[in-house]
């Protein structure tokens, strides 16, 4: 079990524009972290400078207190202890399946290696597969064969490079979860990247916001969700509502009226953040128009004019919406907000 | 935008110094006839050089080659563009059997093309001949390019040419003619190259130019600094037109806009015009792929009862055999760092490898085997006329043909790969050996081959550098062909073309 540590990380390609841009990041043991960013804002860079195929400029990479990565230090990645399972799997065409899983099990006997292998396999839910070459397997298979030959020497710490991008939707889920599973048998530590905000969410213990080379947020799933730090990560990490609030006695008031705020309040003024959820449609409530009605299936977004508002409101209605554009409708809101300064 | 470089193959890495010196040393000996040859020709000082280079003679030498070339290069961009248009963008019958005969010439070297004319017809020994044989060889140069430009055509901006109100010959002239310019610029200065580097056809049609007027200095006397400043003439030549060509190629970026495959454009019918193109076709084939052969079968069997010397033909084509295969397996063997640096790292040290070890591609074989000829008989007399020294003289004249090659195999598979592989505790000249070098095995061998048969052919510089007593089957067709011995000359033509026509079966299969 072992722990990541990245301070101060600093990498530029054209100096003086720094991709990254002293980043902090510590990922504890076992767990798994997204770093979740839009594109261009140094995730790529950040997964090969602790993988070791970038020099950092600045900064130091630690492994369970081993320094990989610091002032005149660069570990090659073939010293690391990091395996990385690529977008699209990338597995070694000329090989078997089973030849790939033992790629990197150099150094022990036949016997071993072959259990190991089929070890793997069975991890992955891919028992029996050894024998087939890449090309047979579907791009599901292909991608958890990736994981499994990443695993399979024990690595310290495992990166996930956007590596379920290349599944259509309907398998993604499946896959998701097997890797989650796998990686926690293993008892690695993982950092996935990624910019899907559902993914991130939804599969890591740990969610690294990062923006212009640096962490903006780090905190659980719900902690990104609920209690962003600002309004960038509030827009990024989820469908938001911001409402101009004025803060009186521990409360907001807004045009949809007051609100609870969480966490430390401060200033006297700001705007709020609530998630489309937080909003419920209603008998009671500020009154508005129905614009626009979006369906999703599992649930809709229903978009609300309000008077005092220069952009209608956002509502997420399980199921059908129940109300058409043109409409009247009653906007009220549960739970508590974040409140930022303007 | 630096995050997307990021993800770029190669990007900061750095390659195994076992590599970058293994590639230094092919990049040297690549380099080093050349520079030799420079300090040959300004031994006794540039004015001695000056006095020899420029003469009335070198005049004559330099419009007698250029006259060559400009109406060979005129010849090959009619036959070229014409056939490309007619065989890509117009409904003539057969248009796939006449794409693969246009492309055949290619493998006739451009001795057994003058061996078949001036064998037919003696009449025509001079410019004449020199020229047909070079443009019946050559044009697949310009053919080549200028179709795959034509098939990478967007039909949509042909179709928005006319929605906007240009008729066919409009567009053709405003919109396909510019797009296809940058191919047949490409096509027309490497057959330019060509000509200029031509040792067997000029000297078996007894035209006079730079390589026939060299190896003629070489022979006569034991001064060879005629020699050299001559060399040093023809590869500023070339060296120019390698720099236009690379120039052409570097602009033509006319790419699709938009993303999406193309689709395949309509084909122009031809009308009763259908029957005169099949006649052009025909007779472009019959020129340049029947013709040779028909003569070559004819000589085999009018020779019958003269010049057949079947113990001697088996022992040259084991000798072209043996040597042409050392050729291929150190030129491969010294291509292979060069191409892989090019393919991987793309920093200012591989790319300065990469075009030290085209130097060959710019360099006429008989100044190549000059240079060496110089230098072994200086530094390393015990190799001169001695097959190591050949060998050597066909991994520069070749390494460009193997580094293009390794190249592309290794491009083929995605650095991530690599990347994977170190990750999981590979260092990297086990990486190179358990999945590059594996993974671009099979272009590796096909560019293998491909230098095999170039070996073969090779004429100018093994007539330089054989060892004494020694014949390859070029250069024997050649000697027979110059004597007027037509009948003795056509077995050698034959194994040669039966012994090259199987790696190119080969690799056509391979592809196919």
């Amino acid at each position: 079990m072992t722990d990541l540590r990245i301070g101060g990380l600093v990498k530029c390609y054209d100096p003086p524009a720094r991709v990254l841009d002293g980043l902090d990041l510590t990922v504890p043991a076992g767990l798994l972290a997204a770093v979740l960013g839009p594109s261009g804002c140094g995730k790529t860079t950040l997964l090969r400078v602790v993988a070791g195929f970038l020099r950092a400029d600045a900064g130091t990479v630690e492994l369970g207190g081993r320094v990989v990565c610091g002032p005149g230090v660069h570990l090659p990645p073939e010293r690391r202890r990091v395996g990385i399972v690529p977008q699209e799997g990338a597995l070694f065409p000329h090989l078997s399946v089973a030849a790939n899983v033992a790629f990197g099990l150099t150094g022990t006997g036949r016997a071993e290696r072959r259990r190991r292998t089929g070890e793997m396999l069975e991890l992955v839910g891919l028992p029996g597969y050894g024998g087939r070459m890449p090309h047979e397997l579907s791009g599901g298979q292909q991608q958890r064969v990736a994981v499994a030959r990443a695993l399979a020497p024990a690595p310290d710490l495992v990166l996930l490079d956007e590596p379920f991008n290349a599944l259509d939707s309907a398998l993604r889920a499946g896959v998701r979860a097997d890797v989650r599973a796998a990686l926690r048998a293993t008892g690695a530590t993982g950092l996935l990247v990624t910019h899907d905000q559902q993914e991130a969410l939804s599969t890591a213990d740990l969610v690294a916001v990062l923006r212009d080379g640096r962490v903006a947020q780090c905190g659980t799933p719900e902690e990104v969700y609920r209690r962003p730090v600002d309004l960038w990560v509030a827009g990024f990490v989820g469908d938001a509502v911001f409402l101009p609030a004025t803060v009186e006695d521990g409360t907001a008031a807004t045009p949809l009226g007051r609100i609870p705020l969480a966490g430390d309040r401060r200033g006297s003024g700001g705007v709020v953040v609530l998630r489309p959820e937080q909003l419920v449609l209603g008998p009671a409530g500020t009154r508005g128009t129905v614009v626009d009605v979006r369906f999703y299936g599992h649930d809709a977004m229903v978009h609300v004019a309000v008077d005092g508002l220069d952009e209608p409101v956002a509502v997420r209605v399980p199921g059908p919406a129940g109300v058409r554009p043109g409409e009247e409708a009653a906007v009220s809101v549960t739970g508590e907000a974040t409140l930022h300064p303007r | 935008m630096p995050a997307n470089r990021s993800s770029s193959p190669g990007a900061g890495r750095r390659p195994s110094p076992l590599l970058v010196g293994w590639a230094c040393a092919a990049a040297a000996l690549a380099l080093l006839p050349l520079v030799y040859l420079g300090l040959r020709a300004l031994e006794h000082g540039p004015a001695h050089a000056w006095r020899i280079a420029v003469t009335g003679r070198t005049l004559e030498l330099l419009v007698r080659s250029l006259g060559l070339a400009v109406v060979v290069v005129a010849a090959c961009l009619v036959i070229g563009v014409s056939l490309a248009w007619l065989t890509v963008r117009t409904a003539l019958p057969g248009a796939r059997t006449w794409s693969v005969l246009a492309t055949l010439p290619l493998a006739v070297p451009s001795y057994v093309a003058a061996f078949a004319w001036i064998s037919t017809e003696p009449g025509l020994a001079g410019f004449a001949g020199a020229a047909l044989a070079l443009t019946l060889v050559s044009y697949p140069y310009v053919y080549l390019p200028v179709a795959a430009a034509l098939r990478g055509l967007d039909p949509a901006q042909e179709e928005a040419a006319r929605s906007l109100g240009h008729g066919p010959l409009r567009t053709f002239r405003r919109v396909t003619l510019p797009q296809l310019r940058p191919a047949a610029a490409g096509g027309g200065l490497l057959v330019a190259l060509y000509v200029l580097s031509d040792f067997g056809a000029v000297s078996i049609m007894r035209y006079e130019t730079f390589t026939r007027a060299i190896f003629t200095a070489y022979r006569a006397s034991f001064d060879r600094t005629p020699a050299a400043a001559l060399g040093c003439v023809l590869v500023v030549m070339t060296v120019l037109l390698v720099w236009a060509e690379a120039r052409t190629r570097g602009r033509a970026g006319h790419a699709r806009t938009g993303g999406g495959s193309a689709r395949r454009a309509s084909s122009a019918r031809l009308g009763r015009l259908r029957w005169a193109a099949l006649g052009w076709c025909s007779a472009v084939a019959a020129a340049g792929v029947v013709f040779p052969l028909g003569t070559l079968g004819y000589w085999l069997t009018a020779g019958r009862s003269g010049a057949w010397e079947p113990g001697r033909l088996l022992e040259t084509a084991g000798a072209t055999l043996a040597v042409a295969a050392a050729g291929a397996a150190l030129t491969t063997a010294l291509a292979l760092p060069v191409g892989i640096l090019a393919a991987r790292h793309r920093g200012r040290v591989a790319h300065l490898l990469e075009q030290a070890a085209y130097a060959g591609h710019a360099v006429p074989g008989i100044t190549v085997a000059l240079a060496m000829v110089f230098l072994a008989v200086r530094y390393a007399y015990p190799i001169y006329q001695e097959p190591p020294l050949l060998v050597l003289c066909y991994a520069v004249l070749f390494l460009p043909v193997a580094v293009a090659a390794t190249r592309a195999a290794v491009l083929q598979s995605p650095p991530v790969l690599e990347d994977v592989a170190r990750s999981l505790g590979d260092s990297p000249l086990r990486v190179l050996r358990r999945v590059t070098v594996p993974l671009a095995a099979p272009g590796i061998a096909a560019g293998a081959a491909l230098t095999f048969v170039v070996c073969m052919k090779e004429l100018p510089a093994t007539l330089l550098l054989r060892p004494t007593g020694m014949d390859t089957l070029a250069t024997r067709l050649w000697a027979e062909t110059t004597t007027a011995s037509y009948a003795a000359a056509a077995p050698y033509a034959a194994v040669l073309i039966l012994i090259a026509a199987v790696p190119s079966y080969l690799l056509g299969r391979r592809r196919a």
